[in-house]
């Protein structure tokens, strides 16, 4: 029985993890701006990664290879965002800057919608 | 299940791959770098499973070390041009 | 169409997509990159051969610190590859013919993995059978490396040592000081000197542990000796180059380059004391495998010692040079 509600867990986290690690990839391409690109790979590795860890974690029970994981995992946890703000701080201060919508073209259909109600 | 999350961490690392050929500025390239090596990372552990030889994770925690080193060397040379000190002479005070 | 087989084809198919953009791209930053990439995926398909300890060493060493010393030697050069002036189609013909003899030549040899090839019914056997008995443990390559071919290990490192050396003398091993102020140069990244100043002990412990594992998994002198030089470096990144040098004297770490493979060397001497061959360890202790595995530590940690001060007096020297292109120019 214990062995079930394990396997499910596990199976339940490593399905997690992938899906998020595909979502953010997916965002990678096709986002538009830099930015926008670094919030879906940057946030949903993290997590995407510890839970595929925590998922293998839990199939392998308690021994060695269980302290490998959470060393892998502490560490991606710890590197995996220092490497995202690097990266962003690093872009920010070479002169990069976000794509940001021209007010113009805002204004424009918010006068529609104020003539059609 | 271990086939499902080997499919999906391939299919990541081609994205991955694509955006590191694309990216138009430098930072695409140094993020998309970043995110191929913590898959391959994660690619490592899960094939160690699947193949039951555990001895792999060792090769995993090695590369998340030096995906960060890395990471944080190509930042520094992009931002200061050195990777050692900067020196300001005394005529560039000037 | 079996898992192993995808994931095999998927690795080759980046392998040869990472080649060509290698090839394609003139912006010399992205091509350093790319060849990083390129030495993880050759540790990915190491790791799907099974061999463990040759793909801890192509990731420790061609995808991470190869990727900081090319990027130091950037810091030297242009920053685009000039494009080529000549015609390309005699050397591509050439290339092609060779590469043509080359797969003709290999219809000849042995399918891969077959039992019956001439390398696994001579010596293989051998190791794999008198391993356990003679030397005492359980990593068969740890103990080819280091005790049956004690003497090609004996060679490699002391190829890293003169490589280190030249390196050296052609940089200048002297630390010129510079005429004026230096400005540290990651002052104000606060998240990164702490996250770096946590993660140092554990990359060094690390390290440590690859070290001395090295007879029970993989691991050893060469990938040890590289994971200890990446902790130096990172300090000296974030830190600053200055602070680096006065943790670990430029002074200190050419003696230690030296050290290694005199312990290499010394420990073959010994057994000349005690009457044997060189580099025989059986003499080192009481029963033969006490011997051989006192031996094999002392070799795999004099490679240590080698690996990771060439690595660190290198950084040294390519680090310490100022660009001689201007700013403007680059």
């Amino acid at each position: 029985m214990t062995a079930l509600i394990v396997d499910a867990f596990s199976w339940a986290c490593l399905g997690a993890g992938s899906v998020l690690v595909l979502i953010g990839t997916v965002g990678l391409i096709r986002l538009p701006d830099f930015y926008a690109r670094m919030h879906a790979v940057g946030i949903t590795d993290t997590l995407g990664a510890d839970l595929i860890l925590l998922g293998l974690m839990v199939q392998a029970g308690f021994s060695l290879v269980t302290i490998k994981l959470l060393l892998i995992g502490a560490f991606l946890f710890f590197t995996s965002p220092t490497s995202t703000h690097a990266i962003a701080n690093a872009a920010f201060t070479s002169g990069l800057r976000p794509l940001v919508a021209d007010e113009e073209t805002e204004r424009e259909p918010a006068e529609e919608k104020g003539d059609q109600a | 299940m271990f086939t499902a999350t080997m499919a999906a961490l391939l299919v990541s690392m081609v994205l991955a791959l694509a955006r590191l050929y694309m990216g138009p500025t430098l930072y695409d390239r140094v993020l998309a770098a970043n995110a191929f090596g913590t898959k391959t990372v994660l690619l490592i552990g899960v094939v160690g499973f699947l193949t039951g030889r555990p001895d792999f994770l060792d090769i995993s925690l090695l590369y998340a070390l030096l995906n960060f080193i890395g990471t944080i060397a190509v930042l520094k040379f992009f931002r200061y041009r050195t990777l050692g000190d900067r020196v300001e002479t005394d005529r560039e005070r000037q | 169409m079996t898992m192993e087989f995808v994931i095999n084809m998927s690795l080759f198919v980046f392998l040869g997509l990472t080649a060509f953009a290698i090839l394609k791209l003139r912006a010399l930053f992205a091509v350093v990159m790319l060849s990083s990439v390129f030495s993880l995926v050759s540790a990915g398909l190491f790791v799907l051969l099974d061999a463990v300890d040759v793909a801890f060493t192509e990731a420790a060493v061609g995808a991470g610190i190869s990727t900081v010393l090319l990027l130091v030697t950037l810091s030297l050069t242009a920053r685009r590859e000039k494009a080529p002036h000549r015609a390309h189609a005699i050397p591509l013909a050439v290339v092609f013919l060779t590469g043509l003899a080359l797969v003709y030549g290999t219809l000849d040899m042995p399918h891969f993995g077959d039992p019956n090839a001439p390398a696994q019914t001579h010596v293989a056997p051998k190791y794999i059978n008198d391993t356990e008995r003679e030397v005492g443990m359980p990593n068969i390559v740890t103990a080819v490396l280091a005790s049956y071919r004690g003497f090609d290990t004996l060679g490699e490192v002391t190829v890293i040592f003169t490589a280190g050396i030249a390196v050296l003398l052609l940089l200048g091993a002297s630390i010129r000081e510079p005429d004026g102020v230096r400005i540290q140069t990651m002052d104000h990244h606060l998240v990164l000197r702490v996250v770096t100043k946590v993660l140092i002990g554990p990359i060094l412990l690390f390290a440590l542990y690859v070290q001395f594992h090295g007879d029970y998994g993989p691991g050893g002198g060469f990938q040890a000796g590289v994971i200890f030089a990446a902790a130096f470096i990172i300090y000296a990144l974030v830190f600053g180059l200055e602070n680096a040098r006065r943790a670990v004297p430029g002074q200190a770490v050419r003696i230690l380059l030296a050290c290694g493979v005199l312990l290499y060397g010394g420990v073959g001497l010994i057994s000349f004391l005690f009457g044997e061959n060189y580099l025989n360890y059986s003499v080192l202790g009481a029963t033969q495998v006490a011997g051989q595995h006192l031996g094999v530590l002392l070799v795999e940690f004099g490679v240590g010692l080698t690996v990771s001060a060439v690595m660190v007096s290198t950084f040294y020297a390519f680090a310490g040079q100022n660009p001689p292109i201007s700013d403007e120019d680059w």
